[in-house]
């Protein structure tokens, strides 16, 4: 990164407090696909003097694939550590890279005593570009087919539809929508601690059949707002040999190249 | 004086099965743990109205939303007359309000027309489900008696509403010939059938009348019965299920008590916990659930929205999520029987939900999308069902696929699913 970014312990020594923690996320601290939508919303964040910081080696996991597998000990016993350290930096806003950080953080840790207001990226991002902090130039999608796939625990999970179909629309860009969208949107198959597991047995994977439904709308680009839909996409993709024509990527990302960061 | 007497033992035997079936009901759900659901009683109140009374989540499907609307209003304001079947079994007389005269014509009117409608429903519905190509009436899970019941529920619905209509054409008929005492109007749709009553005669047609009050009251009764043990239960049992129904986000995924406590007393054995009652980690069997999913169970109506959704269904995985629901309820039943033939005393038999209802390859197949939720007309929840299972295995026997046991691993030694190391969670700020 051609910026330096702080870590919670470098502004507490500082002495200053950061608008904003930026969760990043296990996809997004080591899976190297997952790290370039991290450095996009890092440099929007940057790009928009927005003062964040991140916990660095002090994040861990928030805990979601345990609980979703069914390990409640492990998870309360993450949930509490990292509450202890987000209430030790007096953490009040979060935005996370990830709908599973996302959701936990914002649903699951306040009856542990972790109280903060937690957004997803791509909330924090509309809400930037509502507020004029971000100005988006459609050049480089103008008029392209943008389809947009909802992660689970993004729409159906907390209800948000619109803020990533805005930003889409910000970029000039045609948003179609898959037959199946929003409340009737298709899991990418990865959640439920599926990413860390071989599927049961069945006639198909599901991020095939959820990749046709992005195919049937012929779009030049298939966004999300998940590392982890990201992941099962980009295999959809490949398993139609689509890899050339068809590009899997986070809003963020998009965002981040309209704007030429 | 025969036939008043007759009617009252009619009367009082559905009343009595009704009531054996209910307690039978109440027993099994019992049978649950206590749930917190009796907070936020404004909220509750209006999920209810909204999606039991208002039928709110059946309009994704207009047309069959439409079509069920009218047998659940047929249902409901045919019955009022009910009250007057009632009083004319125990007076003996026949149609003991028509002395309302212009109120009595136009509620039989109203009836009559919910009942043309009802039957028009219902053949609509006979037909979608029996010959139409909709995927979720080919599941095996509903495959007998599932589909019996289904059938039976709708050609009954048919034959009733048939009875009642040819009850008024009959009894019109009648007054015009001046031959019964009661001065029986036409009625809008009952009157389609007058032509082909017309040839009978007198006598006949008094039979016919007859025939078709009795034929009508029995239906009904049994009818009554019948539907507290098919799946049509839901019809009462929708409005306490929307009412306990969940009011966080969806994705929320509730924390457990009783492992709060154990987590904080490992972290601090100082600390002051306030204790709850549990059987055990997750959910091995019904005795395990709340009351409140149990009763959730008894009220799915088999419809199978959740599982047309479901990702793991639809790629041909195992996991059925209205499978899970019935698995409760025929659990359930299957407990409550046991103890009924046992003095209401309950033995184990050494089986459970788990394993023998459900397997675990259908435990681990949910990607806890919510989709099933969300698509539920009545909020059955099956993937918390289906986290509680997972509960269970993981927390009490500590089985779960290789995969899953070492992601757990590198969550407790790294903090991360996988084997990295959190020194390195902040290297992509230098690359
Ligand atoms: S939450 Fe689980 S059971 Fe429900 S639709 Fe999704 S995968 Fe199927
Ligand atoms: S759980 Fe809900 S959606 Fe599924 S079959 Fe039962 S009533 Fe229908």
């Amino acid at each position: 990164m051609d910026f330096k970014i702080r870590t919670m312990a470098d502004c507490l020594a500082e002495g200053t407090t950061p608008e904003v923690l930026f969760w990043v996320g296990c996809a997004g601290s080591f899976d190297d696909r997952a790290k370039k939508i991290t450095k996009a919303i890092a440099k929007i964040l940057h790009h928009t003097n927005t003062s964040f910081a991140i916990l660095g080696s002090e994040e861990s996991c928030t805990g979601d694939p345990a609980k979703r597998a069914g390990n409640e000990f492990l998870f309360q016993m993450m949930a509490m550590q990292n509450i202890s350290v987000l209430n030790a930096y007096e953490v009040k806003k979060i935005v996370t890279g990830c709908p599973h950080c996302f959701n936990t953080l914002k649903n699951e840790y306040p009856e542990l005593g972790g109280n903060y207001e937690v957004v997803h990226h791509t909330q924090l991002i509309q809400e930037l570009l509502n507020t004029g902090k971000l100005k988006i130039e459609g050049g480089e999608f103008k008029g392209k087919k943008i389809t947009f796939h909802d992660p689970c625990y993004l729409g159906r999970g907390n209800g948000e539809y619109e803020a990533p179909r805005q930003l889409i629309q910000a970029l000039d860009a045609e948003l179609v929508e898959m037959k199946r969208c929003k409340t009737n949107g298709l899991c990418c198959g990865a959640g439920g601690a599926q990413m860390f597991k071989e599927a049961e047995k069945g006639i198909k994977e599901v991020n095939v059949e959820r990749t046709e439904d992005a195919l049937a709308v012929k779009p030049s680009v298939i966004a999300t707002g998940c590392p982890f839909c990201n992941t099962m996409m980009t295999d959809g993709v490949k398993h139609f040999e689509q890899e050339h024509t068809i590009a899997v990527k986070d809003i963020a990302e998009l965002i981040a190249e309209a704007v030429d960061l | 004086m025969i036939s008043q007497i007759i009617f009252a033992l009619l009367l009082a035997t559905a009343g009595y099965f009704i009531f054996k079936r209910y307690q039978f009901v109440k027993g099994n759900i019992l049978l649950g743990q206590k749930g917190p659901e009796t907070d936020r009683k404004g909220e509750r109140l209006r999920t209810m109205i909204l999606v039991a009374f208002g039928q709110g989540k059946m309009f994704s499907r207009p047309f069959v939303a439409l079509m069920h609307l009218i047998l659940y209003v047929g249902f409901v304001v045919i019955n009022i007359e009910l009250i007057e079947i009632i009083v004319d079994g125990l007076t003996g007389e026949h149609r003991s309000f028509i002395g309302f005269r212009g109120y009595y014509r136009l509620l039989i009117n109203l009836f009559e027309v919910l009942a043309g409608l009802v039957i028009i429903a219902c053949v609509v519905f006979l037909i979608r489900r029996n010959f139409g190509k909709i995927k979720r009436f080919q599941s095996p899970e509903i495959k007998q008696w599932p589909k019996r019941d289904a059938n039976i529920i709708l050609i009954t619905e048919i034959l009733l509403m048939k009875a009642f209509l040819i009850m008024n054409a009959a009894d019109s008929l009648l007054t015009v010939r001046s031959a019964t005492p009661a001065r029986v109007p036409s009625f809008w749709v009952s009157q389609i059938s007058q032509p082909f009553l017309k040839p009978l005669s007198t006598g006949a047609l008094e039979g016919l009348s007859h025939f078709c009050w009795w034929f009508h009251i029995v239906g009904i009764l049994g009818f009554i019965v019948y539907l507290s043990f098919s799946k049509h239960l839901h019809i009462l049992l929708a409005f306490p299920t929307t009412y306990f129904s969940k009011l966080q986000s969806p994705g929320n995924l509730s924390n457990d008590k009783a492992v709060t406590n154990e987590v904080k007393l490992m972290l601090d054995p100082n600390a002051v916990v306030e204790p709850v009652e549990f059987s055990r980690f997750g959910v091995k069997d019904v005795s395990d659930m709340q009351r409140t999913q149990l009763l959730s169970a008894y009220s799915c109506t088999e419809c199978g929205r959740c599982t047309s959704v479901c990702p793991a269904n639809q790629t041909g995985k195992l996991l059925s999520p209205r499978k899970v629901m019935m698995d409760v309820r025929d659990r359930m039943e299957e407990i409550g029987n046991a103890k009924a033939a046992n003095n209401g005393v309950w033995v184990e038999d050494g089986k459970s939900l788990i394993r023998d209802y459900i397997s675990e390859e259908e435990v681990w197949a949910c990607t806890t999308c919510n989709a099933c939720t969300d698509a539920c007309p009545i909020n059955i929840n099956p993937m918390e069902v289906l986290v509680d299972l997972r509960r269970y295995l993981i927390m009490e026997e500590s089985k779960s696929p290789d995969s899953i046991t070492s992601m757990f691993n590198n969550v407790e030694n790294n903090g991360a699913p996988w084997a990295m190391s959190a020194m390195n969670r902040a290297d992509w700020t230098n690359e």
